[in-house]
């Protein structure tokens, strides 16, 4: 068998996941994407285990190890998407900017300071008024 | 062009076809579907590359416990049933750029490279009988590293999802019983 047709499918299937982390919203989406890739990654082991006919087959052993590795990677992402969608109502990766949770006024002040910085100079002033009076509620 | 090789090409093209589906459907239940052909070609692409035990443990741990483990949070998340139009964000052709360049270097740089490598198919290097053999003799202890990691992955799924335990807050320290993180998630549950 010519070791051009397994290589080809896996590219093909690689960049088909790859356009599906980009191009995708939903985070669900984008983690079967990663499981299309990882399964490219799977296939051309695979196939160079066949092609150097190891004998301590460790293409195979490492794709058994892949195959358990994304099992375990997808419970955990399913898990973070769950807590996202718990605490935001949706799962969309473009909508989902901030690096930190609106819990209260103290954590939102915050925020605010951080975008008006990634802003520019010119938004100090109204940011620096939005920060103090939630400092002073939390002392 | 060998009969191995139509036939690879034919369930190389249900998966690829299959995973193009999964990535431009607009119904998030058909991409878990249609994620299924796409596995079940690729256990019979392993199967025809000789690697049986490998198409056994993809069809039982992709196609059984991953798909169904996806579905499971797509049901999670209400998402629709039926055509949702925002499936896709506003970089998709942005996105077909990067991939269809991919695609092109990987194809390009590995049918240049391996032209003219070929190797006979004998049936038998990847049954179960060998694999076990050399996942217990050489690669023990990986498998064993590995085993750590699934029970670890267990326990941070488990804190994670999990909502009445999870840091205290510091400005809500006098009420232990009402971290402040799983408050909603209660009520929504």
């Amino acid at each position: 068998m010519h070791l051009a047709y397994p290589l080809v499918v896996a590219s093909l299937l690689f960049s088909i996941g790859v356009y599906g982390v980009l191009a995708r919203r939903n985070a669900i989406l984008v983690l079967m994407s990663v499981e299309l890739m990882l399964n490219a990654v799977n296939l051309n082991l695979v196939t160079f285990d066949i092609w150097w006919r190891d004998r301590l087959h460790g293409g195979q052993v490492l794709t058994l190890f892949t195959i358990v590795i994304a099992a375990a990677e997808v419970g955990l992402g399913l898990a973070i998407v769950l807590l996202v969608y718990r605490n935001r109502q949706m799962i969309d990766v473009d909508r989902l900017r901030a690096l930190a949770e609106e819990t209260g006024g103290d954590v939102r002040g915050v925020r605010g300071d951080g975008e008006g910085e990634s802003e520019g100079e010119g938004a100090k002033d109204g940011d620096h008024a939005a920060v103090v009076p939630s400092e002073g509620s939390t002392t | 062009m060998s009969g191995q090789e139509i036939v690879f090409t034919l369930l190389g093209i249900v998966a690829v076809g299959s995973g193009l589906l999964v990535v431009t459907t607009r119904q998030l239940v058909h991409a878990a579907l249609w994620l299924v052909v796409s596995f079940g070609a690729l256990a019979g692409g392993y199967l025809v590359l000789t690697a049986e035990f490998v198409a056994w443990v993809q069809v039982l741990i992709y196609v059984g416990a991953i798909v169904v483990l996806l579905l499971f949070g797509i049901m999670l998340t209400r998402a629709p049933i039926g055509q949702s139009m925002d499936l896709d964000s506003g970089n998709r052709w942005i996105a077909a750029g990067v991939a269809v360049a991919t695609a092109a270097v990987l194809v390009t740089v590995l049918v240049m490279g391996f032209r003219d490598a070929h190797t006979p198919l004998k049936p038998g290097g990847g049954s179960a009988e060998e694999l076990g053999a050399s996942v217990f003799r050489t690669w023990v202890l990986p498998f064993e590293v590995l085993s750590v990691l699934l029970l670890a992955s267990l326990v941070g799924a488990i804190v994670l999802s999990r909502s009445d335990i999870g840091p205290r807050l510091p400005g809500r320290a006098g009420h232990p019983g009402h971290p402040g993180r799983g408050g909603r998630g209660e009520g929504d549950g």
